[in-house]
């Protein structure tokens, strides 16, 4: 299993995007604002006669107190990302080539004694249904202090930086609260309490994997508006995992739209939803319900996304896009810098009046 | 089409051995309107706020605690065994997981045809009838033959409506009938029902928490908090100008759909919705409302209707009764 994951092959499809570094630091300023930076990542899962493909050269760059949202739909490969990045996937069934650099070290590379020590104190992650993350036989507070006590060994100033991490994320009552178990709360506390753990260690990239899906619209805009607060004072990276456009628009600052397990179009948000270039993403926006039926059907995407064990053609889209052409079928396409950091795949996009990079 | 007349539904918390103050939850509380025929309304709330237990009660799968529910004429308090059967028959149900609700270990066409021979549907007549609502959702005829878990999500959802289709009903329930399905999906499911609907002339009562799907698809919304109807009138005038401060709120925290508007103003609640056991006296909003005046804690609000179809139940409504419909876009 080690050499599964210690010899990432640098070269095949890397001059596709050997380019993007140029591309994305002069848009950031410096290169040191790179906080995570996945490189051409495929992962492929074992099956009895070879390997499926799961996720596909995958390049995406988080830069420091930005929300990077990667978007898709189920199936897409957006989890399987993420769990790579802190290795959560099965190291025996799972292949993962290509780079995924935190601070410039290349995490695939760590043994689990180091890539235990990103977790959590670097790298924090909540997931979507809280409850599977709390143990149920221990009061919230003591699970908060658990996670203070690995870096500090003080209990009492432990059980008052839980009751303070509890008010930063607003949970009524701190005190109170702390002595409660998980079942106790309701699902927007629990998540706080998830999202109060990550914070007790302050970490520099919090990934969120569909933090908000499991609960109520008001009270999902009570999570969002914690998530934004804590970019802008604590200045945490957030790598936010969703399908759901309504968050991106709201919090983003930059999106990846995945599909199929390529990361099909990224750039800005403000960019991406004036001026989708690729197909999937501007049927995905057209798709999306607005205002009311008097005003017509939705659009629809035919078909629907082709699970892990299909065929799927040279550029994932194509059997589904209404613009594909036999050339869509026969080659996958480059991914393409149309400035300003949006990137998109697609042969359609690119025949407009296009720079290419490296192509 | 369906008429609710102060329906009430309230269930008991277990009192212990020694204690008889076995306390009510009022889950569904007083709560009138009506749904015309070939009309879509909408029904949003948070969890807790009796949407599923109100869509039980028309459907007949719980006793009411009180109150009439009217269905095509028939009233379910009184109707005898063969009104009951008219109403299964008339009364569909499509629920939110489509993978919980179709029998594994059945073909698609034994689900769909299960129903018309319950109802003494002869086999072959049934048989002709699977076929043709499979059509109606635009399936193949070919998946007839698969079992569920040889389909996908969507696929799914069409047989589960192919299935409410089989014994032509008028009324159809449907609860959360694309939260469980993507973006894509979704919009496909949407445009379905509303072709139906369309073709068929159903009526439909729509519950969800997609603030955005329940604009588009509805004719009316109605508005419910803990137990409670709050706000019930034409959807565009809810969606653009609410009158109850928990539907604006609730309004306002719809997810947008374009960053532009990130900036916008907007009230979010704070807390969550109180528990249904404890109950004051007053407005069950009052807890959570910017409005909130002693009167509010002591009294009910009574019904307000505001003429254009709309009526909210709050001493404090945002909108002045005789003022215009506003213009300003809240949730786009």
């Amino acid at each position: 299993m080690q050499e599964l994951k210690s010899k990432p092959e640098s070269k095949p499809a890397a001059s596709e995007y050997a380019t993007e570094p140029e591309g994305e630091a002069s848009a950031a300023g410096t290169k040191n604002d790179e906080l995570l930076k996945l490189e051409n990542l495929s992962i492929n899962y074992k099956v009895h006669d070879g390997y499926l493909s799961a996720v596909n050269h995958v390049n995406m760059t988080i830069r420091k107190g930005e929300i990077f949202a990667v978007v898709g739909e189920s199936g897409c490969g957006k989890s399987t990302v993420a769990h790579s990045i802190l290795r959560l996937l099965p190291d025996k069934d799972t292949k993962i080539t290509g780079k995924i650099l935190f601070k410039g070290q290349d995490l695939s590379t760590f043994n689990e004694k180091q890539i235990e020590k990103v977790r959590g104190r670097q790298i924090g992650m909540i997931f979507q249904n809280p409850l599977d993350s709390l143990n149920p036989v221990y009061r919230v507070g003591t699970q908060v202090e658990e996670a203070i006590l690995l870096d500090n060994p003080d209990k009492a100033a432990a059980k008052k930086k839980t009751v303070s991490l509890f008010r930063d994320v607003r949970l009524p009552d701190a005190e109170l609260r702390a002595e409660s178990y998980p079942h106790e709360l309701s699902g927007g506390m629990r998540q706080r309490v998830m999202i109060a753990m990550m914070l007790s260690r302050t970490p520099e990239l919090l990934i969120a994997d569909e933090p908000t899906t499991a609960l109520d619209v008001t009270i999902e805009a009570q999570i969002l508006d914690i998530l934004k607060r804590l970019k802008n004072t604590y200045g945490t990276s957030i790598m936010l995992i969703t399908h759901n456009f309504g968050l991106v628009a709201e919090i983003a600052d930059r999106i990846g739209v995945m599909y199929a397990g390529e990361m099909v179009e990224t750039g800005d948000v403000f960019e991406i939803f004036r001026n989708p270039r690729h197909p999937y993403t501007k049927l995905l926006m057209q798709a999306l319900p607005r205002r009311s039926k008097k005003e017509g059907r939705l659009k629809t995407i035919d078909g629907m996304v082709p699970r892990i064990t299909d065929d799927k053609p040279c550029c994932r889209f194509a059997n589904r896009c209404p613009s594909a052409s036999e050339r869509c079928f026969k080659e996958s396409p480059a991914a393409v810098d149309f400035g300003n950091g949006h990137i998109c795949r697609c042969f359609e996009a690119e025949g407009a009046e296009s720079v290419k990079v490296n192509g | 089409m369906l008429e609710l007349r102060g329906l009430c539904k309230y269930f008991h918390t277990p009192g212990g051995m020694f204690s008889s103050d076995r306390k009510p939850i009022r889950a569904v509380d007083g709560v009138s309107f009506k749904v015309h025929r070939g009309e879509i309304v909408g029904l949003v709330g948070e969890s807790g706020s009796g949407k599923t237990t109100l869509a039980r009660v028309v459907l007949g799968l719980t006793e009411m605690t009180a109150g009439d529910v009217i269905i095509d004429g028939i009233d379910l308090g009184k109707a005898t065994r063969q009104d009951m059967k008219k109403l299964h028959s008339e009364v569909a149900v499509v629920f939110q997981d489509p993978a919980s609700n179709l029998n594994p270990r059945q073909t698609v066409e034994s689900s769909i045809m299960r129903p018309m021979i319950l109802h003494k549907v002869p086999k072959e007549e049934a048989r002709k009838r699977a076929g043709e609502v499979m059509d109606m959702v635009k399936m193949d005829r070919q998946y007839l033959e698969s079992y569920p878990h040889q389909l996908s999500g969507g696929q799914l959802q069409r047989i589960s409506i192919a299935r409410a289709l089989a014994l032509q009903p008028k009324l159809m329930i449907l609860d959360e009938p694309t939260s469980a399905l993507d973006v894509s999906v979704q919009a496909q499911i949407l445009n379905l029902l509303l072709d139906l609907q369309d073709s068929l002339h159903l009526t439909y009562l729509v519950i969800t928490h997609d603030l955005n799907v329940i604009r588009y698809i509805s004719d009316r919304i109605a508005v419910m908090y803990l137990g409670k109807l709050v706000e019930f009138g034409p959807a565009e005038e809810i969606a653009v100008n609410p009158a109850h401060p928990y539907t604006k709120s609730l309004m306002d925290s719809a997810p947008i759909l374009d960053p532009e508007l990130r900036g916008r103003e907007k009230k979010l609640l704070t807390g969550d919705p109180g528990s249904l056991v404890k109950i004051g006296k007053g407005c069950r909003f009052c807890d959570r409302c910017d409005f909130c005046e002693d009167h509010c804690r002591k009294e009910e609000p009574k019904e307000t209707d505001f003429g254009d179809g709309r009526i909210v139940f709050c001493h404090h409504p945002l909108i002045d009764v005789s003022a215009p419909a506003g213009t300003k876009d809240v949730a786009v």
